[in-house]
């Protein structure tokens, strides 16, 4: 491989960050009413845990933490592709993706 | 001076980090998905920094050339660009800001107390190798059910999408 930078920095920088882009994440969830806004806090969140197992895997010396994310990635190809078909087909039905709105299963 | 590793690792951090905060505060859904592009390109440079080329690589494939995509155009099919969002009720604001910084000193306090096990890492490693040889042996089953995963979500988001 052509990188070849002797040090690394270390594990806890790298779980900082990945702290901080899931909390981000976390409030984006929280705070905005859009659907695909808080699907894209999702995936934020989603690639916060990548980061996260692909350092532990890094730092350990051991390819097992990056078989998961490979399958964390298909699983998350799988539920965008369910759930934007879902947003689109909630759009269809009553004009809005603000999800205050759609309250149809509360009573 | 520090070294070239670390000012990388800085300067990703910093775009990923600031442009993480547009997706989640930006008024305009263009915005926030031009800005999503930016922090999955630059969780990729890191995936390289971390010695993690194939996935970087499986990373801009499939989250900047699939997903990113499919959201683009979910944008286009449900909102008209040039309305601004109703903002968000403060009501719901400042509970979700302290469950967020909640949620975020317990995972400090977590990383803090941890005692990691860390290795040495491998000097001039190339991960492919080893993640196929995994794949197709420790984790086959794991393998063929995320292909069968992938089909039924292919068909299931089909089946939601048409028209009636």
């Amino acid at each position: 491989m052509i990188f070849i930078f002797s040090n690394m920095v270390s594990l806890d920088y790298f779980l900082t960050l990945s702290i901080i882009l899931f909390s981000i994440g976390v409030i984006g969830v929280l705070i905005r009413r859009n659907a695909i806004i808080i699907f894209m806090s999702i995936e934020l969140m989603l690639n916060s845990v990548n980061l996260s197992l692909i350092s532990f895997s890094s730092f350990m010396g051991d390819s097992q933490g990056q078989i998961l994310v490979f399958f964390v990635m298909a699983v998350a190809a799988a539920e965008a592709a369910v759930g934007l078909a879902i947003i689109i087909a909630l759009f269809r039905n009553k004009e809005t993706i603000n999800i205050d709105e759609i309250n149809i299963l509360k009573w | 001076m520090p070294d070239i590793n670390t000012i990388l690792f800085y300067i990703f951090a910093f775009l990923i980090v600031s442009f993480s905060f547009i997706v989640v505060f930006a008024k305009n859904i263009i915005y926030s998905a031009v800005s999503l592009f930016v922090t999955l390109f630059g969780t990729a440079a890191l995936y390289i920094l971390l010695r993690a080329d194939f996935l970087a690589i499986t990373q801009v494939m499939v989250y900047i050339g699939g997903i990113l995509i499919l959201l683009i155009f979910g944008i286009m099919m449900t909102t008209r660009i040039t309305d601004s969002e109703i903002k968000t009720t403060n009501l719901s604001s400042v509970p979700a800001v302290f469950v967020s910084a909640g949620v975020f000193v317990i995972l400090i306090i977590v990383l803090l107390t941890t005692k990691w096990n860390i290795n040495p890492p491998v000097e001039n490693d190339v991960t492919v190798n080893r993640i196929g040889n995994l794949l197709l042996t420790t984790y086959l089953l794991p393998f063929e059910i995320a292909s069968v995963v992938l089909l039924i979500a292919l068909m299931g988001a089909a089946m939601y999408a048409r028209k009636k």
